[in-house]
């Protein structure tokens, strides 16, 4: 056991992963992990290639490059650096180079800040890449850890982002309980790539390619994310074999056994609205939780099957898509298209701003009016200073 | 495909000492069936790098003509592993790929092969990050002076006075109106173990520095000047005339940075005014006296740098309507 940040946990659970070429570009609030791994390296406590690169473009063209030529690959961004690294997001899902990345949220462009915002990680849904949201910064060990045995699925072969919060569990220190090196090793085998460049085997990867093939690429790419589920739940279950620890692969309910309404939360807002949902059930409420995880490959089917008998669901959402609702929204909406009961969305803690307490209990009493056909808003901001249109 | 393997060595890449065009292996790894114009200096310049460097050899390909011409989904004219992902990133991924050769126990040669854009200009930052590592790679420039394959764009490589479709001839401005990147300059103040330029018209220079590259561990640059048919406005059967006159009018000096020492590989015996050049080249044929007697200034003061030697700047005079000018007519080439 040991008492250390998100980003130590992340880093942590890279040694242990035994990711061997680890490209690098320091960013504010993710900087800490490349830190602690340039210390593991040199300590020989990882036996790794360290690769202090000129940009986060860099850093994802090298990661590319080496899980190309057929080893482990990690590297850890934020933001702007998530941003800067766009171009190259496509090329890893494309190419199906199970590269594994950290991206601590943080909001992106004017008005600019460190803190907390999922507008960074939330435009990259559609670059192919499988993204889950951490809760706590054991979470955050054990899903660099999942992420290559998921990653390297030989249905699977797509790289995954791990995102957490900025400060909030990045720069947060916790309880977490390393797993042995032994227990990890027999849970995560050898990395063996599927296209690799080999002089003793040639092949050409990623020539440029006429319309005539694109479109079937494309297709396979969609199935292998599509069957990625499957193995997200099954890797789930075998970790928690090994470690104990279990997360419940795309989701995770709370309290939604009898619940008549309940809230769709990612990241550390989750705890803060399990804490409401406690309270709400000690004075007979029936209210629940859905702990999203998993945002590519979104859970639709088992979001549908998790929330039929509700009345009423909320949706909380980390940022803002500028059309009126934020993107979880759009999915949750998406994928429960079917239903009859009112779903709404709540915006909050955009920019950094703390979630409190309170404006999860009034995310709760708004879906508790929808549910009752009181007159509610489709999408209402928490903590906005002075009142919404 | 067939792998030759040398005997004894430790590597499938042992070959003999390359000293001369002579010694240049048969077995092809770039080979027929690529899309290149006739007369490509790219073409050139990549078939016989990729001989000389042998069959354990990576390489890596950013957005380029080459890119384009070389593979094409689901041809390929390439006999050794080949990747491609953008443009600006040559000096990263290939400096990732050797990471993971390292990794694998495999002593294999790294390449990456850029064009003047994807390394004077938007390559720039991603050379400089390798370079600044001393990875252990080969990064060869293949610099045809524009941005060919989307159809002749001045670059940082483009030369004074040259007519480009992003630096046309008009009533105002005619052609490029800046000098030539001093890109060897840049890459050599990084103080990496090897950097050479090279011509395809001087090939026992070009095959002893590719031995040189080869031998050589750490960071490597290679720069070829590459006649463009297309974008040079020139006939194909006249690249390598050309290419040898760029060395010949000191438009480029043939030298090498070996182990931070400069040392010059070729010195014309008397230099040639640099109307010589500029007259097998449409791109050029728009130059007015003063532009040209600009440009050969400018040579001059080049040739003083490299040569030590002050060298009176020739008089330019236009024989009016009598250009020797070939322009390439084809609308469609290198679009």
């Amino acid at each position: 056991m040991k008492v250390i940040s998100a980003d130590h946990a992340v880093a942590h659970g890279v040694r242990l992963a035994r990711a061997e070429v680890i490209p690098a570009f320091p960013i504010t609030p993710q900087t800490l992990i490349v830190e602690l791994i340039s210390e593991f390296i040199n300590d020989g406590e990882l036996d790794a290639e360290f690769m202090p690169v000129e940009s986060e473009h860099s850093a994802m063209s090298a990661a590319i490059g080496a899980s190309a030529g057929g080893a482990r690959a990690f590297t850890a961004t934020s933001s702007q650096g998530l941003a800067l690294m766009h171009e190259m997001l496509y090329a890893a899902p494309q190419n199906r180079l199970p590269v594994v990345m950290a991206n601590v949220n943080r909001s992106l462009g004017a008005a600019s800040g460190i803190w907390l915002e999922y507008n960074d990680s939330m435009p990259e849904r559609e670059s192919g890449w499988l993204q889950v949201y951490i809760e706590d910064n054991q979470e955050a060990l054990d899903m660099i850890i999942q992420a290559y045995r998921i990653a390297e699925d030989r249905s699977v072969m797509l790289p995954v982002m791990v995102c957490l919060d900025g400060f909030v569990l990045s720069h947060t220190v916790e309880r977490v309980d390393l797993p042995s090196q032994e227990a990890v090793d027999s849970f995560l085998p050898k990395f063996r790539p599927l296209n690799v460049l080999d002089p003793e085997d040639p092949k050409f990867i990623n020539p440029v390619t006429p319309p005539e093939f694109t479109m079937e690429m494309r297709y396979q790419l969609d199935r292998a994310m599509e069957g990625s589920r499957e193995i997200i739940q099954k890797v789930d279950g075998e970790y928690a074999k090994v470690t104990g620890n279990r997360y419940g692969g795309l989701f995770d309910l709370y309290n939604m056994e009898g619940a008549e309404t309940a809230l769709v939360t990612l990241g550390t807002a989750t705890s803060t609205a399990k804490v409401v949902v406690d309270r709400l059930r000690e004075k007979g409420k029936k209210v629940g939780l859905v702990k999203l995880r998993f945002v590519r490959p979104f859970p639709a089917r088992e979001l549908l099957e998790a929330t039929r008998e509700l009345k009423a669901l909320g949706v909380f959402d980390r940022s803002i898509s500028f059309n009126g609702f934020g993107p979880v929204f759009t999915e949750v909406r998406n994928a429960l298209h079917s239903v009859t009961y009112p779903i709404t969305n709540h915006i909050a803690g955009l920019g950094g701003r703390d979630i409190t307490f309170e404006q999860v209990m009034h995310m709760f009493d708004i879906v508790r009016k929808s549910a009752e056909g009181e007159g509610t808003r489709e999408c209402t901001w928490h903590g906005l200073r002075g009142a919404m249109e | 495909m067939h792998m030759a393997r040398s005997e004894g060595g430790d590597g499938m890449n042992e070959t003999k000492q390359m000293k001369s065009i002579r010694d240049i292996p048969r077995d092809d790894y770039f080979v027929r069936g690529h899309g290149a114009c006739p007369g490509c200096g790219v073409a050139i310049a990549v078939k016989n790098i990729a001989r000389m460097l042998g069959p354990n050899t990576t390489v890596y390909v950013p957005a380029s003509c080459l890119v384009v011409f070389s593979a094409l989904y689901p041809t390929c004219a390439w006999k050794v592993p080949y990747f491609y992902t953008a443009f600006e990133n040559t000096g990263a991924v290939i400096a990732g790929i050797k990471a993971a050769y390292k990794r694998r126990g495999k002593d294999t040669v790294v390449v990456g092969m850029a064009g003047d854009g994807g390394t004077f200009d938007i390559g720039l930052q991603a050379l400089s990050g390798a370079a600044d590592r001393n990875d252990d790679v080969i990064y060869v420039c293949l610099d045809n002076e524009a941005y060919m394959n989307t159809g002749i764009q001045r670059s940082g490589a483009t030369p004074f006075g040259a007519w480009t479709t992003t630096s046309p001839i008009g009533k105002k401005i005619q052609g490029k109106r800046e000098f030539k990147k001093d890109l060897d300059a840049i890459v050599a103040a990084h103080g990496i173990p090897y950097m050479a330029t090279l011509s395809i018209a001087h090939f026992n220079d070009f095959v002893r520095k590719v031995q040189r590259a080869k031998e050589v561990k750490g960071f490597r640059f290679l720069h070829v000047l590459t006649p463009c048919v297309p974008g040079w406005r020139s006939e194909a059967a006249k690249s390598v005339t050309i290419a040898k006159l760029a060395v010949e009018t000191g438009m480029w000096t043939l030298y090498e940075v070996d182990q931070g020492e400069e040392k010059l590989t070729y010195k014309p015996k008397t230099m040639v005014p640099v109307k010589e050049y500029l007259q097998l080249q449409g791109r050029f044929r728009h130059m007015s006296e003063e532009d040209i007697t600009t440009l050969q200034n400018w040579v001059c003061k080049k040739w003083k740098e490299h040569f030590y030697e002050e060298i009176p700047v020739p008089p330019c005079e236009l024989e009016k309507g009598k250009k020797d000018l070939i322009v390439d007519e084809d609308p469609l080439h290198g679009v």
